[in-house]
């Protein structure tokens, strides 16, 4: 699960970066990189919980 | 070839520069004063030589790999051309540092401001693996910091690279802006230290099977805020000369640097100081040396574009968030830090730059440092991860349990920090 979620995160990089190129709009320009800091969030959050269920596991 | 190359600088501002910079490892002392200050009393010799240890093996790296790969503003480097824009992704600088000596005399300071900057941002795992993560794997990780991951940022942000030239590419206020090294170095050394973190563990007994966890305070927190202190030098003069060499800013410029750095740190702590107050009843010291480099750590992004009333802003929020989020990373999210760095470094550096972005004059800024962020989390934690966790297979992070039981000191140093001092019996190995 740690690594599903660490393998989100590029995801909302090239979202970010895609932004920069197909939007010439500001506004559209920035949601879309918002969305793509969410999507690193979201991935983010899944490897925490990862971590935290392997810690659970391995606690002595 | 990069387009932007460095504007000179005049003779008065290279000198202050320079003599800056000689300052600058002061930010590094107080660092890994913190650090040993932080770990157990029996582990302290061993925090403080593997900081002496991680700073050379950094430093030997980058320049025979790292300086290669970094290049400067103006020279040579690969470019790729995507949407009809061109994206600088990698520095080709001479190398070995082939021909430094007839370099400018600006691109030997900017080389010289790189080579603190990766000491520090490979300083900062090591303080979070403390009590259990080898002298070898500390300088390891040094190692694969200044050879690879640092490069390329550093290019990307400090050497014209495509982040820097977001600015002129896609009209995005002045580029990703970091003077005093946010993303470089605290950043950078944040997220690696949650991978260390994540792939070395966390100290034997510190999450018991049942209950909360066990806390395992520093041992000296006199080392702890006199680290604190030492790096409040450090800072001013890292912030003044990034200000210089990054974003060209003219003397009269610096004292309102200085003074935004010294406000952000203020309030951070006075902020910690009063958030501790209330959930605890009395300040926690420690939460409170946290605290006070979270609010130097953002300031590094903003200290030289802000006001001082945005600056006092940036260190309350600082200040506010981080005591809060090392509770949560211990208690709630089993991430066992005995510095503090993944808040104080990672999340201060973040929100530095985010805060550079809200306060900046020039429109389109805070998309830039936004696109700065969600590189920093997409792909610079990401790629840290898998270079850790290659890099565990070949030399182990973690010291073996007996190692842990007994100290780093004496496992791997053959005696301790403190011979004369009485060390209690760890009721946590019962």
């Amino acid at each position: 699960m740690k690594y599903a979620g660490l393998l989100v995160m590029p995801a909302g990089f090239f979202l970010s970066i895609a932004a920069l190129v197909l939007f010439p709009d500001p506004v559209q320009r920035t949601a879309f990189v918002v969305c793509g800091l969410g999507v690193e969030c979201l991935g983010l959050v899944v490897a925490v919980r990862g971590h935290m269920e392997a810690r659970g596991e391995r606690r002595p | 070839m990069n387009q932007q190359a460095a504007l000179p600088l005049s003779e008065a501002a290279f000198a202050l520069t320079l003599a800056l910079v000689f300052l600058a490892p002061l930010a590094i002392a107080g660092v890994a004063l913190i650090n040993t200050g932080l770990g157990r009393s029996r582990s302290a010799a061993q925090a403080l030589l593997g900081s002496l240890a991680i700073l050379a093996v950094s430093a030997i790296v980058f320049a025979l790999i790292g300086a290669t790969w970094t290049g400067t503003a103006g020279a040579a480097g690969h470019t790729l051309q995507l949407a009809g824009k061109p994206w600088d992704w990698l520095g080709a600088g001479p190398l070995l540092l082939g021909g430094l000596g007839s370099a400018s005399a600006q691109s030997q300071l900017a080389l010289l401001f790189e080579f603190m900057a990766v000491a520090l941002a490979a300083l900062i795992p090591w303080g979070s693996g403390a009590d259990r993560l080898r002298l070898s794997a500390g300088c390891a990780v040094a190692a694969v910091m200044a050879a690879g991951v640092f490069p390329l940022l550093a290019h990307w942000i400090w050497a014209g690279g495509w982040l820097a030239r977001l600015g002129a590419n896609f009209s995005l206020g002045a580029g990703f802006v970091d003077p005093g090294g946010a993303a470089t170095v605290h950043v950078l050394g944040g997220l690696s230290a949650l991978a260390v973190v994540w792939i070395a563990g966390s100290r034997t007994g510190k999450f018991p099977k049942e209950g909360l966890s066990t806390a395992l305070p520093g041992h000296n927190a006199v080392y702890v805020l006199f680290g604190c202190l030492l790096a409040l030098v450090g800072w001013l003069a890292w912030n003044v000369a990034g200000a210089v060499i990054w974003l060209h800013a003219p003397l009269a410029a610096l004292p309102v640097t200085a003074v935004n750095t010294l406000l952000s740190a203020a309030g951070a702590v006075v902020a910690t100081f009063t958030v501790t107050r209330v959930r605890f009843g009395k300040p926690d010291a420690s939460l409170c040396a946290n605290g006070w480099l979270a609010g130097l750590v953002a300031s590094c992004a903003c200290a030289g574009i802000v006001t001082p009333g945005e600056a006092l802003a940036i260190g309350l929020i600082a200040g506010i968030i981080t005591p809060l989020l090392v509770e949560l990373l211990e208690l709630a999210l089993s991430i066992d830090d005995p510095s503090g760095a993944i808040t104080v470094h990672a999340v201060g550096g973040l929100w530095g730059l985010l805060a550079a972005g809200i306060f900046a004059p020039q429109p389109g800024q805070l998309v830039a440092q936004l696109v700065g962020i969600a590189t920093l989390l997409g792909l610079v934690l990401p790629l840290v991860y898998l270079l850790f966790w290659l890099l565990n297979r070949v030399v182990a992070f973690r010291v073996d349990p007996d190692g842990e039981r007994i100290g780093m000191d004496l496992h791997e140093l053959g005696g301790g920090a403190y011979p004369e001092f009485v060390i209690h019996r760890d009721e946590s190995y019962r």
